[in-house]
């Protein structure tokens, strides 16, 4: 009696063993595909401030006769960050690219300030909107991929995730950080 | 977050169970007790009682059930909303509330930007809709609109994408359906006792049965039917405080949700603030919706957490958001709540710590660019002509949804011409000049 019994429960248990770490694998795969798309929507959100940038210093140069140095400035930002993205420019040159154009931009808005007739145009305020939603949306898929990245990391590293993540060679992601000291910086308000 | 979702969507099925089990249970009381009649066969030496009314009454309670949930299944979020009063809107009538929901649907990674619909109502708030994240729906009211400001609407916007990505949506629905399912019957079956002379009946064709055999079943019989009685008065109010207590859980997870996603609990702490003034209409209300808006407009008033509530009371949802502090992950949010309540116990389920060592800052996060009403500090004058401009899209809005045309006129005035405005010209009130209508 025993002769059968004592294989069929070595192989149940074999069995379920085998049922766990297929869970637990599967789990991983979708994590890292939740990274990888998340990471993938914030390219999309940077495309769409490289589209939208054209259509906004086109209404504002009307009115924005004595700035041509800050428009250009944005121009040639937001020109060679999608030249980067457009010849796949390795991650931090992008990084890199993409926070000078931040930085034009917020650049852009404070002498936006000084022209009173150019906030009340519609059509601007409505480009300005699709702007600053562009921005928070950039934040907010940095924020997701992140929010994604240190959820594969918790399961990489804790117990049980991290044996069947060496089993099957599951890495840990990186963190999306600020590379350029500058952005990092603290905005200076000035009130002279 | 992920993790929450499964602990949540985990605890969720014990409910649905237990009211599973409560609604079957009333169906068998009600079924046995109207025609408690019995089957029997004997297997093994024994013999086996089967309660045919019992289980008819079974099979009947689970089929109203299910079918109350398949309508809701299907039609769910149109009827919801339906109810409600709302329309859906299209991006060029409200870019701002398009934007804002994008954005959330960004930072909360749902699979699919949810539909946004307008309440046309100026009392202030706002809710959720729809079966799963992939087809659901934020409503809000015109009020709202009109009132808040960018950053107090992205906080409320996030609440109600918190509630569909925790799944809340389509779980209060199916658990609300059930309530109303389990009332039902119990009232029904209150009916059928006092009111109708077959009850009686049934319990003489019960006495006589019992006589012809042991004075003893029929006792034991009796005994059953007063249980059942009491049971169907207690099941409902069970049924009930399952219900409620799950709903102000789910609140709370919302809104610690809301202040994860946006990562500054201030904007829907001032919203709720705002909200709470006027959160509608107690009459206009319909008790079935009350519960799914952020502030249930039946209970606004209630200042204390009452095992009836649907919601926890509002300051106390205020001072939690508050005392975060500078945190912004769930962790952070249950401490305050811990704070707050005057408990250690925590709410929030263990597995979600693990998820919420605030993760890197972006920039965004940190430092939110300048948006059109939010600079640092607006005086007042600003501050009047912001809320102006507000009143005014959504006056504009509303009228888009009316089929009104637009003219804009050279000396900057903006007519509104009504659909059925008669004439084919139009005298710009400002400038005089004429205009023709296509």
């Amino acid at each position: 009696m025993s002769m059968i019994v004592l294989p069929i429960i070595a192989g149940l248990v074999l069995l379920a063993f085998v049922a766990w770490v297929i869970g637990i694998f599967n789990g991983l795969v979708r994590l890292r595909n939740a990274v990888k798309n998340a990471w993938a929507q914030i390219d999309v959100q940077l495309k769409r401030r490289h589209d939208l940038i054209p259509n906004l210093v086109e209404t504002a140069k009307g009115y924005m006769e004595h700035e041509r140095e800050t428009l250009e400035s944005v121009v040639k930002a937001r020109n060679q960050a999608a030249e980067g993205s457009k010849q796949s420019a390795d991650a931090s040159t992008q990084s890199t690219l993409e926070s000078g154009l931040s930085g034009a931009l917020r650049n852009f808005m404070v002498v936006v300030e000084r022209y009173p007739d150019l906030k009340a145009d519609t059509l601007f305020a409505n480009l300005q909107e699709e702007l600053s939603s562009t921005e928070n949306r950039i934040g907010f898929a940095r924020q997701a991929y992140n929010d994604a990245v240190m959820m594969m990391n918790n399961k990489v590293e804790m117990f049980p995730g991290n044996i069947v993540a060496g089993m099957f060679n599951f890495n840990k992601e990186s963190f999306f950080e600020i590379e350029v000291e500058a952005e990092r910086e603290v905005p200076k308000v000035s009130f002279s | 977050m992920f993790e929450l979702i499964q602990a949540n969507r985990r605890r969720s099925w014990w409910l649905m169970g237990g009211m599973l089990v409560v609604l079957l249970a009333v169906g068998f009381i009600c079924g046995f007790s109207l025609f408690p009649a019995t089957d029997s066969f004997v297997a093994g030496g024994y013999r086996f009682f089967i309660p045919l009314g019992g289980l008819i009454g079974m099979g009947i309670a689970f089929s109203i059930w299910g079918f109350q949930a398949l309508l809701a299944w299907t039609a769910g979020d149109r009827l919801l909303m339906a109810a409600a009063g709302a329309k859906e809107i299209r991006k060029e009538m409200h870019p701002q509330l398009f934007n804002i929901v994008e954005e959330m649907t960004l930072a909360a990674r749902l699979p699919a930007m949810p539909k946004v619909y307008i309440i046309e109502d100026m009392s202030l708030n706002a809710f959720a809709a729809g079966k799963d994240p992939e087809n659901a729906a934020v409503a809000v009211t015109a009020g709202l609109l009109s009132t808040l400001n960018r950053d107090q609407l992205q906080g409320v916007i996030a609440h109600e994408i918190a509630h569909i990505a925790n799944r809340d949506v389509q779980f209060m629905t199916f658990a609300g359906i059930m309530l109303g399912s389990i009332i039902l019957i119990t009232e029904v079956f209150h009916r059928a006792i006092w009111y109708s002379t077959r009850a009686q009946g049934s319990m003489r064709r019960y006495s006589s049965r019992g006589s012809k055999k042991s004075d003893g079943t029929a006792i034991i019989l009796l005994v059953l039917l007063v249980i059942s009685f009491l049971l169907a008065i207690i099941a409902p109010l069970l049924a009930q405080l399952l219900y409620f207590a799950c709903s102000r859980r789910r609140e709370y997870l919302a809104d610690a949700g809301g202040a994860v996603y946006t990562r500054y609990p201030e904007g829907l702490a001032s919203a709720l603030e705002v909200i709470s003034r006027n959160p509608g209409d107690k009459a206009k209300t319909s008790r079935a919706m009350a519960p799914m808006y952020i502030i249930n407009p039946l209970q606004a008033k209630r200042a204390f957490n009452s095992l009836m509530s649907t919601h926890p009371p509002v300051e106390e949802r205020i001072k939690i958001l508050r005392k975060m502090g500078g945190g912004t992950g769930y962790q952070d949010y249950a401490r305050a709540w811990g704070g707050v309540s005057g408990t250690s116990a925590v709410e929030m389920p263990a597995s979600a710590f693990q998820a919420s060592a605030p993760p890197p800052h972006t920039p965004a996060a940190v430092t939110p660019p300048p948006l059109p009403g939010q600079a640092a500090a607006l005086t007042p004058q600003e501050a009047r002509a912001e809320s102006q401009q507000r009143h005014r899209d959504t006056g504009d809005m509303l009228r888009h949804m009316h089929h009104y045309r637009f003219l804009n006129c050279d000396c900057g005035v903006k007519a509104k011409i009504p659909p059925n405005y008669p004439h084919s010209q139009v005298k710009c009130p400002r400038c005089g000049k004429i205009h023709k209508l296509s």
